[in-house]
């Protein structure tokens, strides 16, 4: 019926009042496609090439080496950059809101404009393209589940600040428990433990004692740096065997991984990567069509009503703030087992708290928090890449990217994203 | 079934809720529980429906004593609930709302069977004409229809004893009506109701069995058939005058001109779109509406709160669109905002704190950085006086006055400023009827002395009792201006966003 009155086009309107048009974010993303054109595209000087490598020399379908004239290649990024701000211009009139997709593929769609540039004319170096995709999706994993356990977390209405903690627990215990048993995959088992530990912590205090959970959650990643500090540097310094470099083999997958390009990419990959395919989907379903799902969004959203009619409130919050940091912690295991290395002091460096930018750009749901992931993964991947072929920027410049690119895409694109309406609010009876 | 409470008894520290309440609800039929706001009529509910545990007293159902640790218990036993502030989750759908704690679900997984939920909304919503699409998303119903999903929520739990917490707050008269036909349809197939109010007129139109709560206690039962003022003087505990006195309004110059005022929120929502109109000295314009559609941010944008995104307002000949708050005020407008815990008053400082907020920075009541706690007491000393403010002292914390009181110290403190304008927002709501006589008598008394009045008001009496002309908002719009004896079903059609033209 509503449908019908909104198509006559003299008719007043029908119901809620109508959102004003939202301009900001679709004219900022113009102009910033318009410096990348100036610059990368206009900027790189003609008749330079910018070599891709597309497939490595072990992969089982040989693909030949592409070689792109550098300004058109920057010059397309560009305009496809320009294009998408302008289908966000057009949506904004309309008053529809775009999918996550649009500023993950305009992020990589600049990003590649400056790799473009930066490849220019290097005709000893070469861009690794499935090299850059493959890490750009390793480096996702700890921020995709970091994403997760927030997502987890808020939708049941408990902040979780404590996901960089709850990573770097996880890093911890996998490196300890790994070194003990001598095998990289018990330390995968026991990372889960750690990163649930810290969000019964934060559980407790949010629920029970009704403390501000953005305090709780700085405190609890203040107190397992303390301790794994202190662990690091005493146990693990005294007796090198409690703290190995152990590493997961990768497990190409038959037939899928011979696929050129996406193959290799995705199907070549350790068990911590598959692992991470299964939640995701398996998150997204049962978050969106399942009993549980619905009940843990309406705590989320409106406790109160979620209470009468027989749901328990806080029994429900707790467990999904433990189960939230189980999969952080599990995240957490990227940095040491997963990636073959020791535990080293702070090594999350500040990548929980990119994830929790991942989950507001990933709008609360699994699937944003995976493409929103992947963007930052790919930030990170770009800077080591750009290092590598030695780019005219500074390094300690590549090295804020994936951090500017978190302001900007949390900033200016997500703009009023709505996070569950009560999260952050003890339930109190 | 019938449902019986025993000497329900129900304390909150010092202060007793419920104080030995019986009540006898025969199956199939409607008891209203009528009783003053703060009478005890919520608690009571919330202990039967199993929000509260009771400190003392049973509940029987069919004879039969039942506790209920939850609300899950109550509603398994057949009780259903439609509360006040409703419990719908605003993104989600009708169905998903009604499912929510009782879904079907399929496979392992346990994944939901929307379909089940849709034909469970659809069969009920036929059944009573509610004319619900399961598939709507809550936040984008009316008012009206979200209280029909929270009715289909409690039927398709198979509740044979449903209780209306306050249903017609929120509604156009309109509404009301249709409300109360499925009160009566639904206590015809053979359901029982319990309708909580404090409108005497809903009750004498549905209720089977009238029980009169005050101050925690039962103190009467009634039939329908009893008049108004008996109704009420039971409520309120003495005769009550049901009328407001006033004289006929003595409108002088023009004092207050809006022109297209409009304000859009954070959320880039127009919530007010291009308010004009004027108010003459010496008379009050009444704002009626449903909540929500627009007065807060028009008497906010006036004083200042919330900045006009377009018009004006000029007070006087002055413009006090763009000013700072305190000059505006200063200007000659007093402000009783809508929400008195929260905006009117600080309920941790003082009562005499309270009442210089405003003056807090001159003389006599500043020098220099000092505050002069003499003059401040002397002051206040006057207005509690003045206002009968009950209190045991000046220094008792505004927050443990009650709300009648409370209402008092914000009168006091805004009308003690010259004034051109005084803008009240709601101003009896969650009152006594004694502060209300009071409150009423105050505004009138500013009318009389020559200012112009706005007054806000979700309650239709209200508006009726003291307006001299009748502006109708919806959506943000005034959809007209009417005389005060504009009759109740035109105001309704309004309120409900149709033109003055197409009502008459």
């Amino acid at each position: 019926m509503t449908a019908t009155v909104a198509d006559a086009p003299a008719a007043p309107a029908p119901s809620a009042p109508i959102p004003a048009k939202r301009w900001g974010a679709s004219i900022a993303l113009g102009v910033i496609a318009l410096i990348s054109l100036v610059i990368f595209g206009l900027g790189t000087p003609t008749g330079s090439s910018t070599t891709f490598v597309v497939a490595r020399n072990t992969d089982f379908v040989h693909l030949p080496t592409y070689t792109a004239p550098s300004r058109l290649a920057a010059i397309v990024l560009s305009v496809l950059a320009l294009a998408l701000a302008g289908w966000a211009a057009y949506r904004a009139n309309q008053h529809r809101k775009v999918g996550v997709w649009l500023p993950v593929v305009y992020g990589m769609a600049i990003m590649g404009a400056l790799l473009t540039w930066a490849g220019a004319g290097r005709d000893a170096t070469s861009i690794q393209l499935t090299g850059l995709l493959t890490s750009s999706l390793f480096l996702a994993v700890p921020l995709v589940f970091g994403a997760l356990a927030g997502t987890l977390c808020e939708r049941s209405g408990i902040i979780n600040i404590a996901i960089e903690g709850q990573l770097l627990a996880g890093a911890f215990l996998a490196a300890l428990v790994g070194s003990m048993a001598g095998n990289a995959y018990v330390g995968l088992i026991a990372a889960p433990v750690a990163g649930a530990l810290v969000g019964l912590l934060l559980a407790i205090f949010a629920t029970k004692y009704w403390v501000n959970q953005i305090v709780v959650g700085v405190v609890l990643n203040m107190l397992v740096v303390g301790l794994t500090s202190f662990f690091f540097s005493t146990v693990m310094t005294e007796n090198g065997d409690l703290n190995q470099a152990l590493g997961m083999a990768r497990l190409p997958i038959p037939l899928l991984s011979s696929i050129p390009i996406i193959g290799p990419v995705l199907f070549n990959q350790n068990l911590l990567v598959y692992i991470l395919y299964v939640v995701v989907a398996a998150m997204q379903i049962m978050l969106f069509k399942s009993r549980w799902g619905l009940r843990v969004r309406a705590v989320g959203e409106h406790p109160k009503a979620a209470d009468t009619v027989g749901i328990k409130v806080n029994r429900t919050r707790v467990r999904n703030t433990v189960l939230g940091g189980a999969i952080a912690g599990l995240g957490g295991a990227f940095f040491t087992v997963a990636s073959g290395l020791a535990f080293g002091k702070e090594m999350t460096s500040g990548k929980g708290y990119i994830a929790l930018a991942a989950m507001i750009l990933g709008r609360w749901s699994p699937r944003g928090a995976l493409a929103a992931a992947l963007l930052f993964g790919f930030a990170d991947a770009l800077r080591a890449q750009l290092g590598t072929i030695g780019s005219p920027i500074p390094s300690q410049f590549l090295a804020m990217f994936p951090y500017i690119a978190t302001i900007f895409a949390v900033a200016g694109l997500v703009g009023h994203a709505r996070p569950p309406a009560s999260e952050g609010i003890p339930y109190k009876k | 079934m019938k449902l019986e409470l025993r000497g329900i008894t129900k304390r909150f520290g010092d202060f007793t809720a419920n104080d030995r309440i019986d009540l006898l609800v025969e199956p199939g039929t409607v008891h209203a529980l009528l009783g003053e706001n703060g009478a005890g009529k919520s608690t009571l509910m919330n202990v039967l429906f199993g929000l509260y545990d009771a400190d003392e007293g049973e509940v029987l159902l069919d004879d039969s004593p039942v506790v209920f640790d939850g609300p899950g218990d109550a509603m398994a036993a057949g009780i259903g609930m439609v509360h006040q502030h409703f419990m719908l989750v605003h993104p989600f759908t009708v169905a998903e709302n009604v499912m929510l704690g009782h879904e079907d679900v399929r496979g392992p997984a346990k994944l939901l069977d929307l379909d089940a939920a849709r034909t469970k909304v659809r069969e009920i919503s036929d059944r009573f004409n509610f004319n619900v699409d399961p598939d709507a998303v809550i936040e984008d119903l009316p008012v009206g229809a979200q209280q029909r999903v929270e009715i289909i929520k409690a039927l398709s739990r198979d509740a044979s004893i449903l209780i209306l917490d306050e249903p017609t707050a929120v509604l156009t008269p309109q509404e009301t009506d249709e409300l109360l036909g499925i009160v009566k349809d639904l206590r015809d197939a053979g359901t029982s109701v319990v309708l909580i109010t404090h409108k005497l007129r809903e009750v004498q139109a549905v209720a089977d069995t009238i029980t009169v709560i005050r101050r925690g206690k039962v103190v009467g039962t009634a039939e329908p058939t009893a008049s108004q003022e008996e109704l009420a003087s039971l409520m309120v505990g003495r005769a009550v005058s049901m009328r407001v006195d006033k004289t006929a309004a003595q409108p002088g110059e023009t004092m207050l001109t809006v022109e297209g005022l409009t304000v859009v929120d954070d959320a880039e929502i127009v919530q007010l779109d291009g308010v004009s109109f004027e108010v003459k000295a010496g008379e009050i314009l009444a704002i009626a509406g449903v909540q929500g559609n627009g007065q807060t941010e028009l008497t906010e944008a006036l004083i200042g709160v919330v900045a006009a995104d377009a018009g004006s307002a000029i007070l006087d000949g002055d413009v006090i669109t763009g000013k700072s708050i305190k000059d505006v005020l200063f200007s000659g407008i007093g402000f009783v905002p809508e929400d008195r815990t929260e905006d009117g008053i600080v309920a941790s400082m003082t009562i005499a704190n309270n009442l210089i907020l405003d003056v807090h920075d001159q003389a006599p009541y500043a020098k220099g950085f000092a505050l002069q706690p003499k003059a401040i007491a002397d002051e206040a000393r006057k207005h509690v006086e003045q206002f009968d403010v009950r209190a045991t002292s000046i220094e008792q914390t505004a927050g443990s006055l009650s709300g009648g009181n409370q209402q008092k110290v914000v009168l006091a403190r805004e009308l003690s400023r010259p004034l051109k304008l005084l803008i009240a927002s709601n101003p009896t709501r969650g009152l006594d009827v004694g502060s209300i006589e009071f409150v009423h008598k105050r505004i009138v008394a500013e009318r009389d002395a020559g200012a112009a009045v706005i007054i806000v008001s979700a309650e239709l009496d209200e508006v009726v009792a003291l307006a001299d002309r009748i502006a109708v908002m919806y959506h943000g719009r005034i959809v007209g201006i009417v005389p005060p004896d504009t009759d109740r079903d035109t105001l309704g059609l309004m309120m409900a966003g149709a033109h003055q033209e197409e009502v008459a």
